[in-house]
């Protein structure tokens, strides 16, 4: 990643296994180049450049207001960047709208869940599979069982990936009923749905209590080991932070600060001094 | 049971059958049609049987207009209910349907008569040619205007739609060869008329004979039964549709733009859809309107007939549920109809006010009206029948 | 930076600068059109006298949309009828005061400038009274953009039945009957000594909004609550107040425009919800809570109207104001003093 886009000052990378991936052989999945978004005068990501391997599980931390979100919404397609390119899998996404990039495989999260409240669990799943028949208005109601056969494809596809996070009893009550962290839940399984290469997580962790917490990692783990689906995931939570990614990117300011493996990043002087006054404690722990 | 009486029951039979089958779940449909059949023809027989002719007249007259406004109250549901699009123009795809089916059925006038109604052109095309036509034309209008303004907030598709009303209104107003202009366009052809009169060609003899007994004053009968098969179509398909992954698609959209737009849906391509569709409805509603009163100009579409009536009939109905689209219409046709006698039986004691307040009496009934939607807006958002819940494909399919 | 050439023509067509170029070319397409159609110079340019004026009455209304847009967040479709109802309430007034002689060289006598004095502040008032009714009890239960809308519809529709039942559905004047002869102004343009009259006290109502928008206390204090609500309530701001005196000034600027709209056309109980179209266009294009970018707006949309009528049906005016609303729309959504996002 660095090799390519040096950025000035950055640590001597540790040698792990999941480094290797990142070798010229194989590609980034996802490459962000010097990504630049201003907010009327406020300049919320800068130059920021980094790359996230393909399988590995890349965690993004940093100080509130580094531009983390910001970052996720530049690379999902919700923001257009003023500068800076997008890579998905080396294809060119920049400034795509949500949707194309949705298509290409990349599928996100939101800190705060966007569910569609008054839409049952179910259907809030059954909504995301692409290439849905039923969703050209004609087909309805001229094929009616072609539409119905494959509706019940993804009920089914749906169902397993209730079972998977554990909320196959609230498939029928809508999404707005839902706790804080069941919608969390949802949000994993969302993006399940759509069979996607990468997944960005938008604080997974946030206001979950310990023991769904760490049933959340586990399924990360999971899916990342049996499905080989990518993981960029922002976190406040240091100890998850440090155990499940590798490597790990702090972002300050708007852009990069250093990356590495946790073990490392953990110990940089300057993203102690980044962090210093607001969070140095929550390193730490 | 006099022949009328049976003539007039079977087609009244229709619009009741067609409610009734609506009402009732059960399957097998053909028995379930069997049985609304039977209740449907049962209760339109006690009611041509029992209910003074006037009366009777003026009932099926009320369920003629009230199930056109249904059509165009489904319509608004689809923009308004089902996708969030405010949709404050209705009347200019009212305006364009009415006007195109008129030009499409009825033949250019030549030569004295041309010198009083002037048109573009006259197709001479029967009536459900003029029905597709007047649904593309609103179609493409709303394709047209939503390209720009779909993209935008909601308050910028609002105003876009009032002036997108106001330039289809100008230009009927002020294009006489057009559309004749300030003049009526006048002569549009009533579909299946010879039914009520010396017969039709197209028919069978036996049903021209089960018929004949009717005269061209009892024409309502005939159209009330078109008008109800074209609104239970219309309910249909748009229960088939909104009950499927385009619904679904549509709802989601309307709650929570952005995360549908994560999802992989194109937000924009969608709510383009159902504005188009809803057009189209409201294009038919407009077709439908036309054939009915044979003589239309652009007073027919202010706002006050041509959108507001329609949005407090669906607001009050309950948006986001087709049912009660239909229900509001007839609900607020009532009390437009209801509101008419209580003017009348007002009229010496507005005119001991005012003299010149009894021709005013229309005014007073919108104002009723305006006071409605405002109760609506503040005390009963939701309406009379609530958003159902669960929309699926696999529940409810004949 | 790279850029697709979708995005490079994107940000051409986006930019301010193409705006005003926009808006030069309509001017030079009217004139070029002028040549062909042989219509002389002369012509245009009082054609162009007469919107200015007209822009004056528009601006009053569209800084009213545009102050309620900037403050409650909401596109009050019901504030031609408040035109409407300064207008007709004018009527009253000046029906039940004894007539006096026309102030010379104008049409209207001291009664219209009575009825002004009295209408204006009681629109305002009249105005906070159906926020108080109608878009209070929304706000309180944080209701969809679209109730207010539907909320404001329904006053619009309700203020027109209104002055449908007591005035009927014909146009009236203020003055009926009374000659109103125009003068050469200078070079060939004819106007009317009242539009003159229209045009100055416009002139002085928007420098007063001006003033005290940004000289006076409750003026400052609009404009950080249209800026950030919150941050303006946690700073000290009275929300109440705030919104009290918008109603005030919106209230009273449409009253103002609606009477001097009657004062130089004619009063009829669709005026307002006609001129709703030119009012939003002015706004959009002078960019949604500008109030100076919705004068400014106004002014354009008042020469475009005008000047068009050299070609086109008159009939068409407003017609004319909903196209250009479309190509600002299709252009620059943001209008001509905002920010892209």
């Amino acid at each position: 990643m660095s090799d390519t886009n040096p950025v000035p000052g950055s640590l001597p990378r540790s040698t792990g296994t999941r480094s290797e991936a990142e070798s010229p052989a194989a590609p980034p999945l996802l490459s962000i180049q010097g990504l630049v978004k201003d907010f009327g005068g406020l300049r919320a990501v800068n130059h920021c450049s980094f790359d996230v391997a393909r399988g590995s599980i890349t965690g993004l931390i940093g100080p509130n207001g580094a531009g983390k979100t910001t970052l996720f919404s530049l690379v999902s397609g919700f923001y257009r960047p003023d500068e800076g390119r997008v890579f998905l899998d080396g294809e060119d996404v920049t400034g795509l709208p949500s949707h194309l990039i949705f298509r290409k495989g990349l599928s996100r999260t939101f800190q705060i869940p966007r569910e569609h409240k008054s839409m049952t669990v179910m259907e809030n799943l059954m909504l995301v599979p692409k290439g849905q028949l039923g969703e050209r208005f004609w087909n309805p109601v001229f094929r009616p069982g072609a539409v119905r056969a494959q509706e019940r494809q993804l009920r089914e596809k749906a169902r397993e990936v209730l079972d998977f996070v554990e909320l196959s009893h609230m498939a029928d009550q809508p999404a707005g009923a839902m706790s804080g962290g069941q919608k969390k839940l949802l949000e994993l399984a969302r993006t399940l749905m759509a069979d996607p290469k990468i997944v960005l997580l938008d604080e997974p962790g946030a206001g979950v209590n310990p023991t769904l917490m760490g049933k959340i990692r586990e399924k990360i783990e999971q899916l990342n080991r049996e499905r080989g689906i990518t993981f960029l995931l922002i976190e406040h939570d240091m100890p998850l932070v440090m155990g499940l990614c590798d490597p790990v990117v702090v972002m300050n300011q708007g852009s990069k600060l250093v990356s590495g493996p946790p073990a490392v990043v953990r110990t940089d002087p300057r993203v102690l001094e980044a962090y210093l006054g607001g969070q140095y404690g929550a390193l730490e722990g | 049971m006099t022949p009328v009486v049976l003539a007039k029951s079977v087609l009244l039979g229709v619009p009741l059958w067609l409610f009734v089958s609506s009402l009732l779940t059960f399957k097998p449909a053909w028995l379930k049609h069997l049985v609304s059949i039977a209740a449907g023809v049962a209760v339109a027989l006690a009611m041509v049987t029992l209910i003074p002719t006037g009366i009777l007249s003026y009932m099926t007259t009320f369920i003629l207009m009230a199930s056109i406004y249904g059509v165009l109250s489904l319509g608004l549901n689809v923009q308004w209910g089902y996708t969030g699009l405010f949709n404050i123009g209705i009347a200019a795809f009212f305006a364009i349907g009415a006007f195109t089916s008129a030009l499409v059925t009825t033949v250019k006038p030549t030569g004295f008569n041309a010198s009083f109604t002037q048109q573009a052109f006259g197709l001479g095309l029967p009536f459900w040619v003029g029905l597709l036509a007047a649904g593309l034309m609103a179609g493409v209008l709303a394709w047209l205007i939503g390209k720009p303004t779909l993209r935008l907030r909601d308050d910028y598709l609002a105003i876009a739609t009032i002036g997108i009303a106001e330039l289809v209104r100008l230009v009927f107003q002020n294009e006489r060869w057009l559309a004749n202009g300030p003049q009526p366009l006048r002569g549009i052809p009533q579909p299946a008329s010879c039914l009520a009169g010396n017969g039709c060609s197209w028919l069978p003899g036996f049903v021209n004979d089960f018929f004949a007994p009717l005269t061209p004053r009892d024409y309502p009968f005939v159209y009330v039964a078109i008008v109800a098969l074209v609104l239970y179509v219309v309910y249909r398909v748009l229960e088939r549709a909104i009950r499927s992954p385009w619904g679904r698609v549509l709802r989601a959209v309307r709650e929570e733009e952005a995360s549908a737009a994560m999802n992989g849906k194109d937000v924009a391509a969608f709510r383009m859809q159902s504005f188009v569709v809803g057009a189209v409805i409201m294009g038919i509603g407009g077709a439908l309107y036309a054939h009915y009163v044979v003589a239309i100009d652009y007073g027919h579409f202010d706002p006050l007939y041509g959108t507001f009536l329609i949005w407090v009939m669906l607001m009050l109905g309950g948006s986001g549920n087709n049912r009660g689209a239909i229900l509001g219409a007839f609900v607020v046709w009532g009390i437009w109809s209801g509101t008419s006698f209580v003017v009348d039986l007002l009229r010496p004691t507005l005119a001991a006010i005012s003299p010149d307040l009894p021709s005013r009496g229309p005014y007073i009934r919108f104002f009723l009206i305006s006071l409605l939607m405002l109760f609506i807006v503040l005390y009963r958002p939701m309406g009379i029948l609530r958003e159902e819940k669960v929309v699926s494909l696999d529940r409810d399919l004949a | 930076m790279r850029l697709r050439p979708g995005e490079r023509f994107q940000r051409v067509i986006g930019s301010p600068i193409a705006m005003y170029v926009v808006l030069g070319l309509v001017l030079v397409a009217l004139v070029i059109a002028a040549q062909v159609k042989g219509l002389s110079g002369n012509l245009l340019f009082s054609l162009f006298v007469r919107g200015v004026l007209l822009g004056g009455t528009l601006a009053l209304g569209a800084v009213g949309v545009t102050l309620v847009f900037a403050v409650l967040k909401m596109a009050n479709f019901a504030h031609g009828d408040l035109m409407t109802l300064g207008a007709y309430l004018g009527l009253i007034v000046v029906a039940l005061l004894p007539k006096g002689a026309p102030l010379a060289p104008f049409s209207f006598g001291y009664e219209f400038l009575v009825a002004f004095l009295l209408v204006v502040p009681l629109v305002g008032l009249v105005a906070f009274g159906l926020d108080r009714v109608a878009f209070r009890p929304l706000r309180a239960r944080r209701a969809q953009p679209i109730m207010f809308a539907m909320a404001a519809l329904g006053l619009a529709f309700g203020i027109r039945s209104l002055v449908y039942i007591f005035w009927g559905a014909d146009f009236t004047f203020y003055y009926s009957g009374r000659a109103r002869p125009a003068v050469e102004l200078f070079a060939g343009v004819r106007v009317r000594p009242d539009q003159l009259f229209i045009l100055g006290l416009a002139v002085v109502l928007i420098v007063g909004v001006y003033l005290l928008l940004e000289r006076t206390k409750i003026g400052k204090a609009m404009r950080a609550t249209a800026d950030n609500p919150d941050l303006a309530r946690v700073s000290g701001i009275d929300t109440g107040r705030v919104i009290l005196w918008t109603w005030l000034i919106g209230g009273g600027l449409a009253a103002a425009g609606g009477m001097l709209y009657g004062l130089d056309v004619q009063l009829r109980p669709e005026m307002g919800w006609w001129l709703l179209l030119p009012l939003f266009a002015s706004v959009i294009l002078g960019t949604i809570g500008n109030a100076y970018g919705a004068m400014a707006g106004a002014f354009v949309i008042g020469i475009v109207w005008q000047m068009s009528s050299a070609f086109i049906n008159p009939a068409y005016g407003h017609g004319i104001a909903f196209l250009v609303m479309v190509l600002v729309l299709l252009v620059r959504p943001e209008g001509l003093f905002g920010k892209r996002r």
